[in-house]
């Protein structure tokens, strides 16, 4: 890290958080001399609601940004204090790696790993106003009044955009609305005429653990043997704890249920929309009235932190109530509540005006990513800041964007569903989203996405090396198994019972039939022992869905060359003939960037499909010609 | 690259009718019918599948790059005949990487391989504007009549199947029932169940418009050929004292009370040493088969021939001129019986096409048995000791997706929208 000493950078990025801090070490990655614009720089890296990363869909976009080199998952590994694989008893494909980490571990590893990147600079300090320059984003203004100028910048403002914090009935201005100076910076987003909605996201009240009676509570330790997030890291770095497990009861749902018209939520004083996947207590109780107990998980905080976590009963009801249903429930008796849950009420933009760099297309130069754009996570802000990122580090350094394909990350599955379809509660990321789930596994996130590093100068020695030998010991020992052929009468020696048709089958082959296990494939090719863990593991899991990637392979390839048929910004759509006024309306609204986005709105024709792609060619062979 | 097909001439009766192919397996799909001749050279050749032979036909094969799309293209210039265009595209959607091309994608692959000038690409417009206009009344037609009600029933119930699937794996962490195979297994068998009566209606709807097929068999000499004239009024066939006159199939159109149908005479059923005439009963006994009505002409009753009548089938004693005037006996010569039989063909075949379901379109038929094969490998994945949900979810998504070319998308979203009304997620 260098000392603050041009004025001039390559890229800005404003905020610390889990997407600020992506995008900036991206950014200065490859190349780009990067500003971190901060309001407090012992606030970089903090984790600001539950103490966990990773987890379903989650922990791929963890593995993802580890591939592109990015800083998450080295973070995570650092704090990770509770791994646990989830799905482990489901195929690989839908397992995703998730941890408990160490909020001060994790706050501390992140400014670490920021702090030794070359071209970062890191500035305390309030952005008031952006510096434009012909609708083009070229700096930004601080509160003290210094200007820096910039030739791309991105705004990870998290949920300072009207933000309002709701305990019962009480309500208080969060984030940053109130600040007298925020109010330019606002004004200056209002006129670039952006859709905006509102949301709405809860947290639980956190609990003192020395006051929990956890000799009454199941415990639920950690995989015995973790599986940890970076491809760089083997094992988990710090001592490792259990949480504990326990449950509502009546008695709760009966003091929520008389005290639902103070609750913030149900006393009509919140507008946003909540996410469904995560709702609060409160709606738990309501909307499935039926069950009488939902499960609570008590997460530690840290390995020196009392604090607890209680995963399950996010609230917005006043703080007596809170205090009266917490202790309601078995091993919270006689707890004591150190800050108690609220709800939080944002603005966000719509990300359907951001292009696939995740820039505003009305304003080059600028780039939004994380919360500010409807989504939730700390994993789904991070991916947003890598591709932000390089983007606005490859715009500063006259390089080529880089677009991430939904037939490739799960990166590109969420880019492309908030740029194209927008969001109607806080993105989550679910494998369910992912056309191409079974290619796009936790396990191979560096076979899919290292080699577009290397190609854009992303990855560093370590991992290049790591990578490369762990790419040919892949190819050996795939090889290996389909050059060892056996006789049906040798497969059953190992316990293997296919038919007996005579035919020989290579190893290869029979690892595709799922109850057939790595031990019995090493008793019919020893040598296959040799190769390190992780590659026998991917080797199996290839070939275990070998007959389904083929399939998907050819979707996918179809799906990319969509893709690639970029619509330009401006396209017009009025009076192309042969397009209906129906769906010329509904292009004009949604501009759709490329033709696998159109693809997908609602009543198009293929027949359209093929008119719009005859005019952008047409278009594109007009300008070659000029 | 999926591999596409379809009929480039209009669909009816006509002369000649062009199937179209074009992608990667263009070439290796038409040597599944003959012998490849060498690249635009125009060839006449036998379409075999299965050991029948389906039409003779002229063979053209474009090579890559020098081809309307661009792309390795074939062209089968058949007979004009319904029967033998639909055969041949059944055949053909039955094949590794080929499917029914979608209007204008020919056109849509000859622009992505640069194949269209600029005046091409502007004369599109009208084109698409006509193709475009004919997917939505199409659409509309699905999606405002019965079966649109019905497919989006069974739309529903696969939602629900794919959103417990989905909500094991996605939520696993969370208090979702974990066994959720049983619900999963009874809408999916409930589902095939339907499709599959669905599919078996749609062959007579396909009928209703394309004809059925009715064949005459019998032994030589068993008067078949003279109750194909009598039936279609006219010479059709050349008749004789000599049993075997007939070798080749013959057709004859007619309409019988309102309903398109196609008469076959076959050549007499008997083991045969002159090598034509055992080509002619092999032949006959394919085609009859394939028929959708089969009337057995009897020149004993009891006789014993080498096809056996099926449940519908009608069988009749012959030349009644000659056996006297048993009951069921006809005549082609006199005439005696004719009307009565013409009443049961008419009777037999106005009850199919009653029960006709209300597919018609070859589309939506492929479509629909796209739905059932991925419902079945479903089906035979939740039976395996080790379930594995995500390769159960990629089963039912293809059968979703099969569903959502007849009426319209299916988004991840219908299955959030269902998982979340249904479990209460959120730790």
């Amino acid at each position: 890290m260098r000392l603050f000493h041009v004025k001039h950078f390559d890229v800005i990025v404003i905020g610390g958080g889990h997407a600020g801090t992506e995008a900036a070490a991206a950014s200065a990655r490859v190349g780009a001399e990067t500003l971190l614009i901060s309001l407090r720089r012992d606030g970089i890296g903090v984790m600001s609601c539950n103490p966990a990363i990773g987890g379903l869909g989650k922990g791929h976009l963890v593995r993802e940004i580890d591939a592109m080199d990015g800083i998450m998952g080295l973070a995570a590994d650092r704090a990770g204090i509770q791994y646990r694989l989830l799905n482990r008893r489901k195929g690989p494909a839908v397992q995703g790696p998730r941890a408990q980490a160490d909020r001060k571990l994790y706050r501390t590893a992140i400014q670490d790993i920021l702090g030794r990147e070359e071209r970062l600079t890191i500035l305390e300090g309030e952005v008031v106003a952006l510096i434009q320059d012909g609708g083009r984003a070229s700096g930004v203004e601080l509160a003290d009044g210094v200007k820096i100028q910039g030739l791309s910048v991105i705004l990870t403002a998290g949920t300072f955009l009207n933000g309002i914090i709701h305990v019962g009935d009480q309500k208080r201005p969060g984030g940053r609305v109130g600040d007298s100076p925020s109010i330019r910076l606002a004004e200056q987003l209002a006129d670039l005429d952006l859709a905006r909605g509102r949301l709405k996201t809860g947290t639980p009240p956190r609990l003192d653990g020395k006051t929990i009676r956890w000799d009454l509570l199941e415990s639920q330790p950690g995989d015995d043997d973790p599986v940890v997030f970076s491809f760089l890291n083997r094992a988990p770095q710090v001592r490792q704890i259990a949480c504990g497990i326990t449950h509502t009861n009546e008695r709760t749902h009966e003091i929520i249920r008389q005290n639902l018209s103070r609750s913030a939520m149900y006393g009509g004083h919140i507008e946003g929309v909540g996410p469904r996947y995560c709702p609060s207590i409160e709606d738990k109780v309501v909307r499935f009235a039926d069950k009488l107990s939902h499960q609570v998980f008590l997460e530690p905080e840290g390995l020196d932190d009392d604090t607890v976590y209680p995963n399950g009963i996010s609230t917005s009801l006043p703080q007596d109530v809170q205090h009266d249903y917490v202790r309601s429930i078995l091993g919270l008796e006689d707890v004591r509540i150190t800050q108690p849950g609220y709800a939080i009420e944002y603005d966000y933009f719509d990300p359907r005006g951001l292009d696939l760099s995740l820039q505003v297309k009305r304003n080059s130069g600028l780039y939004f990513a994380g919360q500010i754009n409807g989504t939730t996570g700390y994993e789904e802000a991070a991916a947003q800041g890598l591709v932000a990122g390089l983007n606005a580090a490859f715009s500063a350094l006259g390089q080529q964007p880089l677009h991430f394909s939904r037939a490739q990350s799960y990166i590109g599955v969420m880019v492309d569903d908030l740029t194209s379809r927008g969001v109607t509660e806080p993105y989550r990321m679910f494998t369910s989203r992912a056309e191409y789930r079974l290619t796009l596994r936790a396990d191979n996130a560096d076979q899919r996405l290292t080699p577009v590093g290397l190609s854009r100068g992303c990855i560093r020695d370590v991992r290049r090396i790591a990578f490369e030998s762990k790419r040919l010991s892949l190819l050996a020992a795939e090889d290996m198994l389909d050059r060892s052929v056996f006789l049906p009468r040798e497969l059953a020696e190992v316990g293997i019972t296919l038919s007996q048709d005579g035919a020989k089958r290579s190893a290869l082959s029979v690892m595709a039939f799922p109850d057939v296990t790595l031990d019995q494939i090493v008793r019919l090719v020893p040598e296959f022992a040799t190769f390190p863990p992780e590659v026998q593991a991917q080797t199996a899991i290839d070939a275990l869905y070998a007959q389904y990637l083929s399939r998907q392979h050819d979707e996918a390839t179809a799906l990319r060359r969509e893709e690639a048929a970029v619509i330009p910004e401006g396209f017009i759509y009025h009076g192309l003939p042969g397009l209906s006024a129906e769906l010329s309306a509904k292009l004009s609204r949604l501009r759709p960037s490329s033709l696998a986005q159109a693809s997908r709105i609602e009543g198009m024709t293929p027949a359209a499909l093929t008119l719009i792609l005859a005019h952008i060619r047409k278009t594109r062979r007009a300008v070659a010609v000029q | 690259m999926d591999t596409i097909f379809a009929l480039a001439s209009a669909r009816g009766k006509a002369g000649v009718a062009v199937i179209r192919l074009s992608g990667p397996s263009a070439h290796w799909a038409v040597a599944q019918f003959c012998a490849l001749p060498p690249v635009r050279q125009a060839a006449l050749r036998r379409l075999v599948w299965n050991g029948e032979v389906l039409d003779e036909a002229l063979v053209l094969l474009f090579a890559e790059g020098a081809s309307f799309t661009g792309e390795p293209s074939a062209e089968l210039q058949l007979h004009g005949s319904s029967a033998v265009v639909t055969s041949v595209l059944r055949v053909l959607s039955g094949l590794e990487g080929l499917r029914l091309a979608e209007a204008g994608e020919f056109t849509r692959r000859a622009l992505e391989n640069g194949r269209l000038d600029l005046a091409q690409v502007e004369g599109l417009a009208d084109l698409i504007d006509a193709e475009t206009e004919a997917q939505r009344r199409q659409a509309m037609r699905v999606f405002s009549g019965a079966l649109g009600r019905r497919v989006e029933a069974w739309r529903l119930d696969l939602v629900r199947a794919a959103a417990l699937i989905e909500a094991t794996i996605d939520f696993a962490d969370e208090d979702v029932p974990v066994d959720v195979t049983p619900e999963v297994r009874a809408l999916i068998e409930k589902l095939l169940a339907a499709l599959r009566t669905e599919l078996a209606g749609a062959k007579a709807a396909e009928r209703v418009r394309d004809g059925f097929e009715v064949a005459i068999v019998g032994l030589p000499n068993a008067g078949k050929s003279t109750l194909l004239n009598a039936l279609a009024g006219r010479e059709a066939a050349i008749t004789s004292e000599v049993a075997g006159t007939t070798r080749d199939v013959i057709e004859v159109r007619m309409d019988i009370s309102g309903l398109s149908v196609t008469l076959l005479d076959t050549a007499g059923l008997r083991e045969s040493s002159d090598v034509v005439e055992r080509i002619g009963v092999e032949r006959g006994l394919a085609r009859a088969r394939a028929a959708d009505l089969r009337v057995f002409l009897q020149t004993a009753p009891d006789e014993v021939m080498m096809l056996e009548p099926e449940m519908d089938d009608i069988v009749v004693l012959g030349k009644a001129d000659t056996t006297g005037g048993v009951d069921r006996a006809v005549s082609g010569k006199t005439g005696v019986g004719i009307d009565r039989l013409v009443g049961e063909i008419a009777e037999r075949l106005e009850a199919r096409a009653a029960s006709a379901g209300l597919l018609i379109r070859e589309r939506q038929r492929i479509a629909m048995q796209r739905a059932v094969l991925g419902l079945e490998a479903a089906l035979d994945r939740l039976k395996l000791a080790t379930v594995m949900p995500e390769l159960v979810a990629a089963d039912l998504r293809i059968s979703l997706r099969a569903l959502e070319m007849m009426v319209g998308r299916i988004d991840v979203e219908n299955l959030l929208d269902e998982i979340f009304s249904s479990f209460c997620i959120g730790k």
